[in-house]
């Protein structure tokens, strides 16, 4: 479930960043972009939580 | 429920007077997180565009953000970071033992004061972006005074939110931290990039000539002094000098395993500072020179750029608010720290709703960097300095004396001596700093002389009558 919410997460930041190349390359328009962005953020918000501190977590117990 | 939730929080316990214990030390990873998100902030929208309006030219910038920022990271890493590993104490109770009870809850009510106001800014810099997809109506940052209800609204939900984290205390702030600090750094990136074709950068190789020309062509906004490569180093090295010389970060960095990991505001100062100035600046120019935190990051990246602008500030607004708790709570020790930081959000949250606070922002910084640099300059020198000297160190704390004269009169005469080096030197605030520590300096080591020969002379003699 966790390796699920990671590739989630990691295309969230990857939404987030790409689109704005591809408007500095000319091959999205500047809508589209903000659009993907959000997407990102949500794609973020919504799983990060769930794998980023639980990890610290269970590594700072394994300490 | 309402009791249960008081235990709940009075037992969370920060070590407020006590050295860290081995046990809850923390990680690289930790420190990473905290200085990438507290660095990358909402205040980044508002200094980047100052480079801008002040007419920096493009290799200024880049050579002095590149110099200051190094002097700055140096200074959490060999000035700061050895202290707080080897003592493992709040910023308040270390000068407490050196300073004495009196003196430090005078400065803590000061430095408290001064945290609420620089985290009220933060506060009120999230608030212009909340209200943008809402149509609410905002002031802009000309005005001095709450402007419309809904503003007020806003400010006090974001006040509220921000809050309730620093109560849970610094495990809550790192975890938030951490969580915001990857994604709002590739907004900065990706906002940048985005509106780049828009100022005719449309290659790589376009950049530094658009760069020269259309964002930092180093002529002044009218009404606005120029700024040099000088200016862009002293402003980068002492942006953050409360925390760094000013030892602001004992408090934090007490957590660390080793003094290594003051390198750790790396992250804050090259992915933050660095990246984060010049994406607004560039923001700036493509927004045709409008400055408001809020628009300028909706406009390029739409409602994600205003989300960005919200947590920026949070992500400072956190670790500012649970500083101003914890120098409250060393003047109130038996007061919970949880209730502290509710009160101290309450002030924080009412300095916002005036937006003054942003415009005046980079005067307020500048000052209270100053305001605090004199006691980190103590600290280090009661730390490695009065011990060579045959003179002791937490001197308040070794005579139980609840008022250090030596601190009390280095930090006052600091502060004087910089005010009359600024108005009738001419000397601007932010090169103030480094004269300033040497002041300060010097004046703590000839001051202890004086007064601990003074002090401690009664004490011997005492001490050889009683032996009779």
């Amino acid at each position: 479930m966790q390796v699920i919410l990671k590739i989630i997460s990691y295309i969230g930041l990857a939404l987030t960043v790409v689109p704005s190349f591809l408007v500095f390359s000319g091959t999205i328009e500047p809508e589209l972009h903000k659009t993907l962005m959000l997407a990102g953020a949500l794609s973020w918000f919504l799983t990060a939580p769930f794998w980023m501190n639980k990890q610290k977590q269970a590594k700072a117990s394994i300490e | 429920m309402k009791t249960s939730l008081a235990k709940q929080l009075d037992s969370i316990n920060e070590y407020e007077r006590e050295p860290v214990p081995e046990h809850k030390l923390k990680g690289l990873k930790s420190f990473i997180g905290m200085y990438a998100g507290e660095h990358t902030a909402g205040t980044e929208f508002v200094i980047g565009p100052l480079f801008v309006v002040h007419g920096v030219s493009a290799p200024d910038l880049f050579l002095g953000l590149l110099v200051g920022n190094l002097l700055a990271i140096l200074s959490w890493a060999i000035l700061c970071a050895p202290i707080a590993v080897k003592v493992r104490l709040t910023l308040y109770y270390q000068l407490e033992k050196i300073c004495g009870r009196y003196l430090v809850s005078g400065y803590n009510i000061v430095n408290a004061l001064m945290f609420c106001f620089l985290a009220g800014s933060m506060i009120a810099v999230a608030a212009t972006a909340v209200g943008i997809p809402f149509n609410i109506a905002m002031p802009g940052l000309d005005d001095m005074y709450p402007t419309s209800v809904g503003w007020m609204a806003t400010v006090f939900l974001v006040g509220a939110v921000i809050t309730v984290v620093a109560i849970l205390g610094y495990e809550q702030i790192s975890k938030f931290a951490n969580i915001c600090a990857p994604w709002m750094i590739l907004v900065f990136i990706a906002a940048a990039f985005a509106v780049m074709p828009q100022l005719g950068i449309t290659s790589f190789g376009s950049f530094w000539e658009v760069a020269q020309t259309r964002i930092w062509n180093g002529v002044p906004v009218e009404g606005f002094s120029k700024f040099t490569f000088w200016h862009v180093t002293f402003f980068a090295w002492f942006a953050n000098m409360a925390m760094h010389i000013g030892m602001g970060d004992l408090s934090i960095l007490r957590y660390a395993r080793k003094w290594q990991y003051g390198f750790a505001s790396t992250t804050g100062m090259f992915i933050g500072h660095v990246m984060a100035w010049i994406a607004s600046g560039v923001l700036v120019a493509a927004a045709s020179g409008e400055v408001t935190p809020g628009p300028i990051a909706f406009n390029s990246a739409g409602i994600a750029g205003a989300i960005c602008v919200m947590i920026a500030g949070w992500t400072t607004a956190n670790p500012t608010i649970y500083r101003a708790g914890l120098a409250i709570q060393s003047i109130v020790p038996n007061v919970k720290r949880w209730k502290v930081t509710l009160l101290v959000g309450l002030v924080t949250t009412v300095a916002a709703l005036f937006p003054a606070l942003v415009m005046r922002l980079l005067d307020f910084v500048a000052l209270y960097g100053l305001v605090l640099m004199p006691m980190g300059a103590i600290i280090f020198i009661d730390f490695y300095i009065i011990p060579k000297l045959g003179l002791r160190s937490n001197y308040a704390s070794m005579v139980k004396s609840p008022f250090n004269a030596a601190a009390a009169i280095t930090w006052v005469a600091t502060l004087l001596l910089c005010l009359f080096l600024n108005f009738y030197q001419g000397i601007e605030i932010f090169f103030l700093g480094l004269p300033g520590w040497f002041i300060a300096a010097t004046l703590y080591i000839v001051l202890s002389k004086l007064y601990q020969k003074k002090v401690t002379q009664p004490l011997e003699v005492k001490v050889s009558a009683s032996s009779f």
